[in-house]
């Protein structure tokens, strides 16, 4: 079979690459595609509303301790914790967020705050950022809440582990 | 001696009377075939209508031939419009059918409509027209708002059924007074908006539902909730199917566990519930004839299944992550295998996942000869059998060999012309066959017009199908609904050529980037539907669509 037949459209974003070298192009096997892969358009063939249904927009509360009113944002736009921290900074500008992967912490240069970023759990628990892989992170959270780091005492690690899965 | 029977001398009532037996389609069209006096009798007796192709033939010729029609099912868009390849405002209006009909047809009681565009209009002029109206259903509709949704549901007294699945607003209010006012009404189904917590009074008022889909289901943990839900569900003796169950939170699942034993048909393919919990709950549904579901229901959920619902006629798996590189669940060729060995009903499938080998094809062909719908849907294009590295062709070729009454097929996987040739010499009773990303040369498309008696509608995307098999089988098209081509190889002189040559086909090429003949004409169109109708080139045709016959391809160029 040859995947580059003369009278054929280009194949959009889905090429047919030989993995192996040596390989015959019939029982070569597609290479791996690229995380971040061009979709084809309308494959695989699922409906728009499955689509869009699947796709749950997921809300949630942004509490800050000291500030007025609460924020939303919808975690499923981000993919890692890094995206959702810079977003949570840029939302609230005034604050630094403790990064739990960096060990940079989060300084509110009006008043000198650290704040150490918490959730509430499906279980109702209140929840250190960062312990489980992202995608779990975004099933599992009701709401976010910037804790001042001195309430955080205890809770927050001086260095954070090394957990290769949490984006 | 034999006398000969005279036909004619036949009471036109009593053959009447033994028509109204004949409900099928394909049997009515056969009696009407027969002599022109059964022509007549049947035209005149005909209650029910269905038009594949709502461009094959105009209104006022259905409405002139059949004039005492009571239910009207209509389809607009090609299937390959639910994936996003036909663009905006390519067609398929139902004004121009309503607006016929309620001349035509005051007595209409049902329509049915697929893929077609239906505007608030079209429908606040089905309570203005039709007084006796019982059944809407729109299915993969757009178009409209609950403002033509309210127009129907205030004035049809009569309503039987109404299908909101895919709407996104309905208001909570308008719903009850529905459902105060229609005692008929068997069907019902809610959109995701509608909170749990509501659903205990909907169905306090409809008892009556046969088949119900809910709204949310979800709410806090109460056990108030919970008790009233689960009260009101064992209130409702007739329900036989069961669908909706967005953003389930599984605590609430027991509440529908009392109407299990009578269920036939279970829609969770919108639930993301965990395997153990759809096992607790499948192994209560042992009448289960249908189930969509989605993949976390894993291969050993499927194996669950395959023990409890012995009467399984239809199973749908849907990935829950169709976008995502890698397997988020344990789901396998192995899921569809088990399934097939434990079900003896098994005829209709709708399979997606990572992985097939021929060898489990094979299994499953021989397992379910009865198969009469397999779709198969492995998520990466062209991957070969995962054992053996091997096409796929072998494991397909079982499947049109083995199920010889098989009349609907869509492929996946790594594929050479070899598969079409088993298509073409097995498969004498497909009517619809889907191809993508398969396929090596014409031969291919060859294979599939040439040999495949019963075909109806072909669609295929992404394959090197070119000029060649398309004109050499022109006639073949006219002998089915349509052809539907995109990202392959057929040029656009081969369009004008096949317009040109075949009057009773509308050749249409659908081209995004500019007329047709402003390029090259051997280069590829873009994307072709043809499909035969007594009714000309249509005329809602939108820029982006050019049709191929003589008049046209002069006022092109």
């Amino acid at each position: 079979m040859s995947p580059e037949n003369v009278n054929c459209l280009p194949e959009s974003d889905v090429k047919l690459t030989l993995g192996l070298p040596g390989g015959g192009p019939i029982s070569a096997k597609p290479a791996k595609p690229p995380a971040a892969k061009a979709q084809v358009v309308g494959w695989p063939p699922v409906r728009s509303f499955r689509k869009n249904a699947m796709k749950s927009c997921k809300y949630v509360k942004v509490a800050v301790d000291g500030a007025p009113y609460l924020r939303k944002v919808d975690l499923e736009i981000y993919s890692s914790y890094q995206e959702l921290l810079n977003a949570l900074e840029e939302m609230f500008s005034c604050l630094t967020i403790w990064n739990y992967l960096n060990e940079r912490k989060i300084m509110d240069n009006v008043n000198g705050m650290e704040y150490v970023p918490t959730y509430e759990d499906k279980d109702g628990d209140w929840m250190l950022v960062g312990d489980v892989p992202w995608k779990m992170f975004v099933e599992s959270c009701k709401r976010l809440r910037l804790m001042k780091s001195s309430e955080a005492i205890g809770l927050a690690p001086r260095t954070p582990s090394k957990n290769s899965s949490t984006s | 001696m034999l006398k000969k029977m005279s036909y004619s001398s036949f009471p036109e009532d009593v053959l009447e009377h033994v028509f109204s037996f004949v409900q099928s389609d394909k049997d009515r069209n056969s009696i009407s075939l027969v002599c022109k006096s059964w022509y007549e009798i049947e035209r005149w007796c005909r209650k029910r209508i269905f038009v594949g192709n709502c461009y094959a033939v105009s209104p006022r010729r259905v409405i002139t031939r059949f004039p005492e029609v009571r239910s009207v099912g209509l389809k607009g868009k090609p299937h390959f419009a639910d994936f996003n390849l036909v663009p905006e405002g390519w067609g398929g209006y139902v004004y121009p059918w309503i607006a016929e009909m309620a001349s035509g047809y005051p007595f209409l009681e049902e329509i049915r409509l697929k893929r077609m565009v239906v505007s608030d209009e079209s429908l606040e002029l089905i309570p203005k027209s039709f007084k006796n109206f019982k059944v809407l259903v729109l299915s993969s509709c757009e178009g409209f708002s609950t403002q033509g949704l309210a127009a129907i549901a205030a004035n049809c007294r009569n309503l039987r059924e109404l299908d909101l699945r895919e709407r996104s607003e309905v208001s909570l209010s308008a719903l009850e007074r529905l459902l105060g006012r229609c005692p008929n009404l068997r069907t019902l189904r809610l959109n995701r908006a509608v909170p749990l917590d509501k659903l205990a009074n909907l169905l306090r008022q409809a008892p009556q539902l046969v088949e119900l889909g809910t709204g949310a289901y979800s709410a806090e943990l109460r056990t108030e909730i919970f008790s009233n839900l689960a009260g009101a569900f064992s209130g409702c003796k007739e329900l036989k199917s069961l669908s909706g169950f967005w953003d389930v939170v599984p605590a609430y699942l027991p509440a529908v566990y009392s109407v299990c034993t009578g269920l036939t048909s279970l829609n969770l393919s919108y639930a993301t519930i965990q395997c153990p919990d759809l096992i607790k709950l499948l192994k209560l549904c042992p009448n289960l004839q249908r189930l969509w579901v989605l993949d976390y229901i894993e291969d050993s959920g499927l194996e669950a299944l395959a023990a409890s619902c012995k009467d399984l006629q239809e199973l749908r798996v849907f990935p829950s992550e169709p976008f995502g590189v890698e397997q988020n669940v344990s789901l396998t060729e192995q899921g569809l295998v088990s399934v097939s060995e434990g079900c003896p009903k098994l005829e209709s499938v709708l399979y997606f996942c990572r992985r097939m080998s021929n060898d489990a094809l094979v299994t499953i062909a021989r397992n379910r000869p009865n198969m009469t719908r397999f779709r198969l849907c492995i998520i990466e294009p062209r991957t070969p059998d995962y054992l053996t590295d091997q096409p796929l062709d072998v494991g397909f070729g079982a499947i049109v060999e083995h199920c010889k009454d098989l009349r609907r097929l869509s492929l996946s996987g790594l594929l050479t012309d070899r598969v079409f040739e088993y298509i073409g010499t097995y498969a004498k009773k497909l009517e619809m066959l889907s191809v993508a990303f398969a396929g090596e040369s014409d031969l291919g498309l060859h294979h599939v017009l040439s040999g495949c008696d019963s075909l109806r509608k072909l669609e295929i995307r992404d394959c090197p199908f070119g000029d060649k098999a398309l004109l050499a089988n022109a006639a073949k098209l006219e002998t089915m609904r349509s052809l539907w081509m995109s990202s392959c190889s057929v040029s656009f002189e081969a369009c004008k050529l096949l317009g040109q040559k075949m009057p009773r086909l509308n050749v249409e090429v659908i081209d995004e980037s500019g007329p047709p003949d402003s390029r090259p004409e051997n280069l590829p169109v873009e994307k072709l539907y043809i499909y035969r109708t007594v009714a000309g080139p249509r005329f809602d045709m939108p820029g982006f669509v050019w049709n191929m016959d003589e008049d046209s391809a002069l006022r092109l160029s």
